[in-house]
């Protein structure tokens, strides 16, 4: 029973990241329609600015609104440079887009700050939280962290002009247009936005897993698992989606006999599928309905 | 039907053929990639991808070698070596062993890294029969000279490393309770085979034992499982990341079990810093090179040389970088080789003087150990020495020990 308990909460954990991933990712979803596999090493190439910045000598909170910053703006950056041009090339075309950025920043990250792994400062402390040893600070800051995000992202896109505005802009294109609504700045605004929550993961991540140029690689793929499920349309559905995956994951690699550990990362792969076969638009996301 | 003119002429030019190969006998011998100005030497190493961090050793590699060659070479002939990226990846690594072997002809191939890419080439290096020098693998099967006569390892094979933690176990704490856990692949499995026939009857001590891929994020939940073993003891067979990781969640759920950590992992600047010194105090390990990090190499002679060199020829290396210490002792014992090999640059000589080295000490090898190898014995380093966490530096302490492998 202690083992059950243990690995839920330690589950709980883990999915915090995965969580905070997955938000980046329906963000940019919301913005492009598509999913940005160089979403990861985009966090990642965040998170080593910011520790560029505090190794300058930059305190915590310094660095970290700097970094989001920067990010936003090499977001916006990204965009502009890379994928307007490709606006109305074919998914295809996109898709190898985003596979190059990853090769490419996973590349310049590892030339400029080596590969040797670097501990990233947490400002949460790694004490225990609440007297339990299986959740430190760090991680219940984290949680909550998650949690403020999803609040602001919320408010945005349901009360603020601009954020409806990026909504209509993603999913009715032309129409949007139609209306007044720069459908190309939008976009740029989106990749932005989803940089800098990138940059937030990141922040967040590296203190457990140790800050180095792959460090993201498992994570993304457990964050897309985490956004399908729970519904690439909703950032509420990510969140819930990271701590399921979380949990699924550690429960599934203790105690189904024959998954083990081997097939732990094939139960990302395996949920990803089976949601988007029995249910597309996943636990909280809004059905696509197409008029034909 | 072969016409007598042909014959003939066959006749003829073997004849002229072996005038002229006794002439050079008498002095100098080569094999395609050695001439009486230059040694080719192909490597493979992964720039890029996953295992990326490993290719600073190419760049030490390449830089011992330049600086050897502003020397003046070795014995009047400069070395070059072609060093060329597989990303990891053993189906590359093959591609780029025939382009090493066919299109640069070069004399050998020395420092290819990883098991999967060595694993790979082995058998076209055998068939060629051009050597396949010092793989950059613990890996047991490294050392086969009866199967695979042209390829030779360097570092100690796993299983040794694990025979020597399993001995320490037996002499201080014969009843321990031992957790493992060990990434799924060869190294880990090889580093567990090494522990489990060190332990021999014993290995009843082994109560838990937890794998992990290399693809997995976090590698939390592996070692809240071990915990709940109740064990006291823990051998982690790990990378760098997941070390520090493993040590960090340890420490976080205050578990305190008598902690080997496995030789890729234990360095001071690139695992044990970033994990956080007060929590990694009192690990395990074994070591057979010096860290380059540690001050108490300030003074050592090697190491002094080894120090000389990065400051001239690759200031930008991180010297606490495990694999940097590794470049410069990888290419020193090939140095050692060609210079024993002298002007008979064939590639069984070659091989011969592989399998000929005597007592051979690299700067950057623990004082005591020595490179030793025979027709019999392809496993050039076999010695290594405990060490314990203290401080912010690793204490040597018992004897050197040599773990040779049987059968």
């Amino acid at each position: 029973m202690e083992l059950l308990g243990n690995q839920i909460l330690a589950g709980v954990a883990t999915g915090a990241i995965y969580a905070c991933m997955a938000l980046a990712v329906v963000m940019i979803f919301q913005a492009i329609d598509q999913l940005n596999f160089a979403q990861g090493e985009m966090a990642m190439l965040s998170t080593f600015v910011g520790w560029q910045l505090m190794q300058w000598g930059v305190p915590y909170w310094g660095a970290f609104a700097l970094t989001l910053l920067l990010s936003f703006a090499g977001g916006v950056a990204i965009e502009r440079l890379l994928f307007k041009p490709l606006a109305d090339a074919p998914i295809l075309t996109h898709v190898a887009g985003f596979i190059a950025l990853l090769a490419i920043l996973n590349s310049v990250a590892g030339q400029t700050w080596d590969f040797t792994i670097k501990q990233f400062p947490t400002p949460f402390g790694w004490s225990p939280f609440l007297g339990s040893k299986l959740i430190s600070t760090h991680q219940a800051g984290m949680i909550g962290v998650t949690l403020v995000l999803l609040a602001l992202l919320y408010g945005f896109f349901q009360f603020t002009r601009i954020g409806l505005a990026m909504r209509a802009a993603a999913s009715m294109p032309e129409s949007a247009r139609l209306v007044g609504i720069n459908t190309s700045w939008m976009v740029a605004l989106g990749w932005g936005m989803a940089s800098a929550i990138g940059a937030i993961a990141g922040m967040l991540i590296a203190p457990v897993v140790f800050l180095e140029p792959n460090m993201m690689g498992g994570v993304l793929i457990y964050g897309f698992a985490a956004a399908v499920l729970g519904g690439l349309s909703s950032p509420l559905g990510a969140v819930v989606g990271g701590f399921l995956v979380g949990v699924f994951e550690n429960l599934a690699g203790t105690y189904i006999p024959g998954v083990g550990n081997e097939l732990k990362l094939p139960i990302a792969l395996a949920l990803i599928v089976t949601v988007l076969v029995l249910r597309p638009h996943g636990l909280f996301g809004r059905a696509v309905v197409k008029r034909v | 039907m072969i016409s007598i003119q042909t014959l003939r002429c066959a006749v003829l030019s073997t004849a002229l053929i072996a005038l002229t190969a006794t002439a050079a006998l008498a002095q100098k011998k080569y094999d395609t990639g050695a001439s009486d100005a230059e040694i080719r030497i192909g490597n493979i190493l992964p720039y890029s991808g996953p295992a990326s961090a490993y290719g600073v050793i190419g760049r030490i590699e390449a830089a011992y070698f330049k600086m050897l060659n502003e020397q003046g070479g070795i014995n009047g002939r400069k070395i070059n070596f072609i060093s060329y990226d597989d990303g990891y990846s053993p189906a590359k690594a093959v591609e780029q062993a025939r382009k090493l072997v066919e299109s640069d002809e070069v004399l050998f191939i020395a420092g290819a890294l990883g098991t999967p890419s060595n694993s790979a080439i082995q058998k076209y290096m055998n068939a060629r029969k051009v050597p396949q020098l010092f793989a950059a693998s613990g890996a047991t099967k490294f050392g086969d000279y009866k199967t695979f006569p042209w390829t030779m390892g360097w570092q100690p094979a796993y299983q040794s490393e694990g025979r020597i933690y399993a001995a320490h176990l037996l002499r201080e704490k014969p009843d321990a309770k031992i957790a493992v856990l060990y990434q799924n692949d060869d190294f880990g499995k090889d580093l567990l085979k090494g522990l489990k026939d060190g332990l021999g009857d014993n290995a009843a001590m082994i109560v838990a034992e937890d794998s992990y891929e290399v693809a997995e994020p976090s590698i939390d939940s592996h070692i809240v499982k071990l915990k709940s073993s109740g064990a006291d003891a823990l051998v982690s067979i790990t990378t760098p990341k997941f070390a520090a990781q493993a040590l960090k969640k340890a420490a976080e759920l205050d578990w305190k079990p008598t902690y080997f950590q496995s030789n890729v992992a234990s360095s001071v600047g690139g695992v044990l810093k970033p994990a956080g010194f007060a929590i990694a105090q009192g690990v395990l390990s074994a070591n057979y090179a010096k860290d380059g990090a540690d001050a108490q190499w300030d003074d050592d002679a090697g190491m002094k040389n080894f120090y000389g060199f990065l400051a001239k020829y690759a200031p930008d290396a991180n010297r606490a970088d495990g694999a940097v210490v590794y470049g410069y002792g990888h290419a020193q014992t090939v140095a050692q080789v060609l210079k024993q090999a002298g002007d008979n640059l064939t590639r069984d000589n070659i091989m011969k003087q592989a399998a000929n080295l005597k007592d051979f000490a690299p700067d950057t090898l623990l004082p005591g150990i020595t490179i030793n190898t025979s027709a019999s014995d392809f496993h050039p380093i076999e010695q290594l020495q405990m060490m314990r966490f203290e401080g912010e530096t690793w204490q040597l302490f018992g004897p050197i020990v040599t773990a040779e492998i049987g059968g």
